[in-house]
């Protein structure tokens, strides 16, 4: 390899570590223990889009000037996400879930890392046709303001809706999709009943703690992002939040197994991770 | 170090026509191959990952799909999953994600060859294989500029060139190659 190649690759490295550094240090978000390789491509990527003339200059933007920071936060959310994305998953909730849920008299469910929302609205229209929204609080959390006011809005581009309505089909959702929005010109927007029990609010898995004892932890593609020794502190976090019995459902390529609470929990569906928490370890 | 022990990681990339290009270079590849193999071929997002079965009854290297913070090893060959990308730590582990399509693609070649490329340096192989977009070009460059090896499937002997032909045209590549001959090539580093 080519020394200036070489050298060039460390500065690159060392000047976005101090860049993650600033941002915790003046904002309190905290990126330090997330993929190395992942965040840096979120990096460079608004690097070469900002036409800044080094990652040294964004440092000094994030720290002056709260437009870029906001600007930086939104690359490092993770907000590619669809209703009923992954359909089996909704199909064994649909499946093995549901009957658990209906032998409480309320049930509070969190989703953690919500981003805009469109999964928070896939679960509350499942558990209408359930027959369980009216007796459900859904705590929806994302660690990023602008994103959770979205989320909030629940307005989404009419063309995702194709999409969308074939997930919820596959799902094993048998009612007309097209009756749960309003359509207006370019956008559709998810009908308010669907809102009255859902708490929208900022959270940081990262640096907040335990807010609430619920009966469902949902956390999809979050995890992924986060070393072992994260990956570790959320599920603690998620083990105390959970009541015994209590059910978490993680993204599909997102294991248990290497966690250090891999024996609180029990798996519930084959093929997809869903774990009920055990009532003594 | 023997030439052999150079190399710690090889990456491949496909796209149209990948499924039997990759039957072809696994096929010929020796039982004892130890170089463990890293694999993107762009598959349709809700597909079951079929390509590991179906790799995996050549009998050669044992095929998984890869798993988050999974550490390749020799005699393996890792597929990255449908609707993820696949990354490589500077720890040389498994990332994936979801993150916005890279050249209309999820996985994307010039995700993982980029990634490899700066955590593997000089001891890495980047391929590309046979496919119909400019998916991976990118990423051999960047293999190129750490200081490691670019082979590219002979285009006249691809099933789709255009993904061939925008490799070399993106890098000086060390060797362009008929299918055929790549595994035999790998055979004897």
């Amino acid at each position: 390899m080519k020394k200036s190649q070489e050298e060039q690759l460390e500065n690159q490295d060392i000047e976005i570590r101090l860049l993650i550094q600033a941002i915790f240090d003046k904002y309190g978000y905290d990126f330090r223990n997330y993929s190395q390789a992942h965040i840096k491509r979120r990096m460079l990527n608004r690097f070469h889009l900002s036409g800044m003339s080094s990652i040294s200059q964004m440092i000094h933007e994030a720290l002056c000037n709260h437009k870029f920071v906001d600007q930086l936060l939104m690359d490092l959310s993770i907000n590619v996400t669809e209703m009923f994305r992954d359909p089996a998953f909704y199909k064994a909730i649909r499946e093995h879930v549901i009957p658990l849920l209906k032998t409480y008299p309320f049930i509070k469910i969190w989703h953690a890392g919500c981003s805009s929302g469109e999964e928070v609205y896939s679960m509350a229209i499942l558990l209408k046709e359930e027959g369980l929204y009216n007796r459900t609080q859904i705590y929806a959390t994302d660690f990023n303001p602008v994103i959770i006011k979205q989320a909030k809005e629940g307005i989404y581009p009419i063309s995702r809706m194709k999409d969308f309505t074939l997930n919820y089909q596959r799902s094993g959702g048998k009612a007309s999709f097209s009756d749960y929005y309003t359509a207006n010109y370019e956008s559709a927007k998810l009908l308010d009943s669907f809102k009255k029990n859902i708490v929208f609010a900022t959270h940081n898995l990262v640096t907040d703690s335990v807010f609430a004892e619920v009966h469902m932890v949902v956390c999809r593609n979050v995890l992924i992002y986060f070393d072992r020794k994260l990956q570790d502190k959320v599920i603690s976090l998620f083990a105390d939040s959970l009541t015994g019995g209590g059910v978490l459902c993680l993204g599909s390529k997102e294991n248990l197994q290497f966690s250090g609470y891999y024996d609180n929990f029990d798996g519930l569906v084959t093929g997809e991770r869903v774990y009920i928490k055990k009532y003594k370890v | 170090m023997t030439p052999a022990r150079k190399y710690k990681a090889i990456v491949v990339g496909s796209s149209a026509g990948g499924l039997n290009a990759l039957k072809t270079l696994l096929r010929n590849l020796d039982r004892e191959f130890k170089i463990p193999v890293i694999i993107v071929q762009h598959i349709s997002p809700d597909s079951e990952n079929y390509l590991i079965h179906i790799l995996n009854d050549l009998k050669r290297l044992k095929v998984k799909e890869a798993d988050e913070k999974e550490h390749p090893q020799p005699g393996y060959a890792y597929v990255a999953p449908p609707n993820y990308h696949l990354l490589v730590e500077p720890d040389q582990t498994f990332t994936l994600t979801v993150d916005e399509r890279v050249n209309y693609a999820r996985p994307s070649i010039d995700v993982l060859f980029e990634t490899a490329a700066e955590a593997f340096r000089e001891h890495l192989i980047g391929i590309i294989l046979t496919g119909a977009n400019n998916d991976g070009s990118l990423g051999l460059k960047r293999i190129k500029e750490m200081g490691g090896m670019a082979i590219v499937q002979d285009p006249d002997t691809a099933e789709v060139d255009s993904m061939p032909k925008a490799a070399i045209q993106a890098c000086a590549v060390d060797h362009v190659l008929p299918l055929e001959e790549i595994a035999a090539f790998l055979n004897n580093l």
